[in-house]
């Protein structure tokens, strides 16, 4: 009962700090062509995304019932260290790719430190490889070319329709518009991620029999939860916010504004339908969809080529981390603590490195986008976790 | 392991993903045509080139368009709570 205590008190920490980086690094998806265009200030909004995301949490706990929306087998085989071990990959993740300045999906991240977690503490038939491929990778593939589409599609109109006005009253519409577009993107983040954390404690809670089957979020959960996102929303991972507001494409508010629309249509659509797609990738498929629509019709493939490596990356990457990570915590407390441990040095000397060039507020509309060198010094990807086992 | 692709559904997604899209973009952007337009009628207005009647009916057709995109957002929120 002593261990069991522990491990769940571990995953529910582990998992508000997943939330925390979900947050900053999904500042970008709804603010960056905002801040990009000027349309808001820095400050404002990761302030107003913040707020969004802590209201959202509130608004639905539709999908906090479920932590995987059937891609892994509940019944059989998530108990705590495997959530835990798949937190841990997704963690790792998520920073690795925020330090790069790179836009990966947060939700494959969970998904893939799932699958992995799931494979090596339960075996293949835990994973529902069907919904895997239907729900996850098919979305994945579609969402951006819709959006980039609709993106397109929208900023040619837009440019078209208001050729005969004046650009000053034009450019101001599309910002003003723009803050609407990016607060509907901001609230809908915050239901549907928010909605995952509280799902993985509120399973947790009943693994252990802490709360009954079938049980909602108790209100501690979801405050806690809308409260991670938020925190780490307003810190803002303005690495991130640079390379999709400066590093795709030039935007100009009309490009700005149905990029966004598109981004905040499909996010719509595609949850009302079920599909779990990544509110990153969407973001940045109307981000490209706005750059080619637009009257320079110009986009910077080096940065989108890497984009999508990383997009490919993000499953297997997190399933490995989180493969190894559920090895070693399956052997007992100490292997918790030693996953912890890698988890906390992980992310402490990420964010060591990060300090070396940081990007914040005042500086992340400059235009040169030179990625983080990753330097000679190990740095904590699957290696470094292979030793600390 | 089952694999059901539903293809029609996914179409249907992305079809009215873009229609929706391009439509709001299109309304808004009409909008603001509208409201640039009824600047340049109250500046002729102010110089007593036309009366004010162009102006007030650019001002309608605008509140028009901003409040089809306003239901539209309504309706999106109605999602996001659902």
């Amino acid at each position: 009962m002593e261990h069991i205590t522990f491990l769940v008190a571990v995953v529910i920490i582990t998992a508000l700090a997943f939330d925390f980086t979900n947050g900053f690094h999904d500042t970008a998806n709804a603010m960056a062509t905002s801040i990009a265009t000027g349309a808001l200030r820095p400050k404002v909004a990761v302030t107003i995304a913040a707020v969004l995301n802590f209201a959202g949490a509130f608004l639905s706990v539709k999908v906090a019932t479920t932590i995987s929306g059937g891609i892994v087998n509940e019944k059989v085989g998530l108990q705590p260290s495997i959530i835990f071990a798949a937190l841990v990959g997704a963690i790792l993740w998520n920073l690795l790719t925020w330090l790069r300045g790179l836009p990966s999906s947060s939700s494959h991240a969970l998904y893939g430190g799932l699958i992995g977690a799931t494979i090596v503490g339960v075996g293949l038939n835990g994973v529902n490889f069907g919904v895997v491929v239907s729900k996850i990778l098919i979305p994945a593939v579609a969402s951006p070319i819709v959006a980039g589409l609709a993106a397109w599609g929208a900023t040619k109109l837009a440019y078209r329709i208001t050729r005969g006005g004046r650009e000053t009253t034009t450019n101001k519409g599309f910002k003003t518009g723009q803050i609407f577009s990016a607060s509907l993107i901001s609230l809908a983040h915050g239901t549907n991620d928010a909605q995952k954390t509280m799902g993985i404690i509120t399973l947790t809670l009943v693994s252990v029999g802490a709360l009954p089957k079938g049980a909602l979020p108790p209100t501690w959960v979801i405050v806690s939860a809308g409260a991670a996102i938020a925190i780490g929303t307003y810190m803002g991972g303005w690495r991130i916010i640079r390379s999709m507001g400066k590093g795709l494409t030039d935007i100009q508010p009309p490009q700005g504004f149905s990029s966004e629309a598109a981004a905040a249509t499909v996010i719509l659509t595609s949850s009302h339908m079920g599909y779990g797609l990544s509110t990153t990738q969407v973001c940045s498929g109307g981000i490209m969809g706005a750059g080619l629509g637009g009257p320079k019709a110009k986009v910077h493939w080096s940065m989108a080529r890497r984009m999508l490596y990383t997009w490919g990356l993000t499953l297997p990457a997190a399933a490995t981390v989180a493969g190894l990570a559920a090895f070693v915590a399956d052997q007992g407390t100490w292997g918790v603590v030693l996953v912890g441990a890698a988890l906390v040095i992980g992310s402490g000397a990420m964010w060591m490195l990060s300090r070396r060039q940081p990007v914040h507020a005042d500086n992340v509309n400059d235009t040169d986008v030179t990625p983080v060198e990753v330097p000679q010094a190990p740095i904590p990807t699957p290696a470094t976790t292979t030793v600390a086992a | 392991m089952s694999m059901s692709i539903k293809w029609a559904a996914l179409a249907e997604t992305a079809g009215v993903s873009f229609v929706v899209t391009v439509a709001t973009v299109a309304v808004f952007a009409l909008g603001i045509l509208a409201l640039s337009r009824r600047e340049a009628a109250q500046e002729a207005a102010a110089t007593g080139t036309t009366g004010s009647g162009t102006a007030n009916l650019a001002l309608a057709g605008a509140s028009v368009c901003f409040a089809a995109c306003a239901s539209v957002v309504g309706y999106g929120l109605f999602l996001i709570a659902g």
